[in-house]
């Protein structure tokens, strides 16, 4: 979707600024948000690519205000509520109110650093060829989905070339959208500044995305 | 995103009753999950000591070090990062798939996420505040110069620089150059020159001089 995520190349944020001895977490919630975010996508049973779409599918005046872990904590409870995990009036009380549904798995202290360990590969077995080599010329597609993308704005309809081939990975897009892994070719594409930023662009400068088969035209 | 913090006083006394607020919330949701049996207390804190305390920078700076003391090692790194990596112990979450960019005196590499905040945890840790602010994420496209001397840094006209947005479960990190005068050091004592930010690109690893 075309929201408030999608902000590469956007002017008038300011400058960047770095916190010298900066802490993991800056308050107490912080730390719940986080935890309580990666433990409950164990009993939850939602991806990745469900989560981002959960924290990016706000509108865009909102997604610009709210802090990183308040985003996360939103996101948590909008999949809570969409799953009738929790509902709002257990959340307007503080409890639970109503039996807890069956959930396949919950994450034991135990476990912790196995499954950070395990992590998510998404890397996908394939019998399909790639469609592209490296050196390859592409064209990043222009298309503007309200659905979940990785396919950010700047570089739509621009010309690049392909670095290197990564291999077949899980397309978020359909994964997202609980239509399956639908995994497809992923390639490393880089474009010249100047193609993507115009003729005052520095000359030095190269960008380059990580971009699924479907998102590339030959050119 | 706006920041969470703030060296302004009067922005810092609002967010005071957010954050409070923000406590309430985050209290409810892990009670009732608690209560539900969806998730563990002690599970919840144990994430919490992970990421505070065993998975940070200093990961990632053992990895760069080996690269520096082991051609061997270096190359294998640069070839099939999340192997050589594996080799150390690190990866998984945020970490497995991992590339290793190498600074030379002509190219300068540095890793953003536009579109969320992908970061390579299990080298680097949780990413800090400006990697996932909107000033960070918008800007090191378009202007990465610009972006470096909001860090202190200015590179030669003629250095080549690649960005590499981080749009897919690739986790990227920078290997910065050596420092010089420190022929014949060892790794343990190399890692600590080490910088989060020289791994990101956003900064050069410590000289020296700056350990005394």
């Amino acid at each position: 979707m075309n929201g408030g995520q999608d902000i590469g190349g956007m002017d008038g944020f300011g400058p960047v600024q770095p916190e010298p001895n900066e802490p993991v977490f800056h308050s107490q919630w912080e730390k719940r948000a986080f935890a309580l975010t990666l433990a409950a996508g164990v009993a939850g049973g939602w991806n990745i690519d469900m989560s981002r779409f959960a924290r990016e599918n706000r509108p865009p005046n909102e997604y610009l205000t709210m802090s990183y872990y308040q985003i996360w904590f939103a996101a948590l409870e909008a999949m809570l509520k969409e799953r009738a995990l929790v509902s709002d009036d257990e959340i307007a009380v503080g409890q639970a109110l109503k039996a807890p549904k069956p959930v396949s798995c919950i994450l034991r202290a135990d476990d912790v650093a196995r499954v950070l360990y395990h992590g998510g590969p998404t890397e996908r077995e394939t019998k399909t060829k790639p469609a592209f080599k490296a050196g390859d010329r592409v064209r990043a597609k222009m298309m503007n989905p309200v659905t979940h993308t990785r396919l950010p704005r700047y570089v739509r309809g621009h010309l690049g070339t392909i670095d290197r081939v990564i291999g077949c990975h899980v397309f978020p897009d359909s994964n997202a959208a609980g239509a399956g892994e639908n995994p497809q070719w992923l390639y490393t594409v880089r474009f010249d500044g100047g193609e993507l930023w115009g003729a005052d662009a520095d000359p030095s400068v190269t960008v380059s995305v990580d971009a699924w088969e479907p998102y590339l035209l030959p050119a | 995103m706006a920041h969470a913090h703030s060296h302004d006083h009067d922005f810092h006394h609002e967010q005071g009753s957010e954050l409070s607020e923000m406590q309430l919330r985050t209290r409810a949701i892990e009670t009732i999950l608690l209560e539900k049996g969806y998730i563990e207390q002690a599970a919840i804190d144990e994430l919490i000591e992970t990421y505070e305390k065993k998975i940070g920078p200093r990961n990632g700076a053992q990895v760069v070090a080996k690269a520096w003391v082991d051609p061997k090692f270096r190359k294998w790194l640069l070839e099939d990062g999340t192997a050589a990596i594996g080799s150390l112990g690190f990866g998984g979450r945020s970490g497995n798939h991992l590339v290793a960019l190498e600074n030379t005196p002509s190219l300068h590499n540095m890793v953003v996420c536009t579109l969320c905040s992908c970061y390579p945890w299990a080298v680097l840790g949780l990413p800090p505040l400006w990697y996932k602010s909107a000033p960070y994420r918008s800007r090191a496209v378009a202007d990465p110069r610009g972006v470096l001397k909001d860090f202190g840094i200015e590179l030669p006209k003629d250095t080549e620089i690649r960005v590499w947005d981080s749009t897919a479960e690739l986790r990227y990190m920078v290997v910065p150059m050596r420092p010089a005068g420190t022929e014949g050091w060892s790794e343990e004592k190399l890692a600590e020159l080490v910088t989060r930010d020289s791994m990101i690109g956003t900064g050069f690893p410590k000289s020296p001089k700056d350990l005394k």
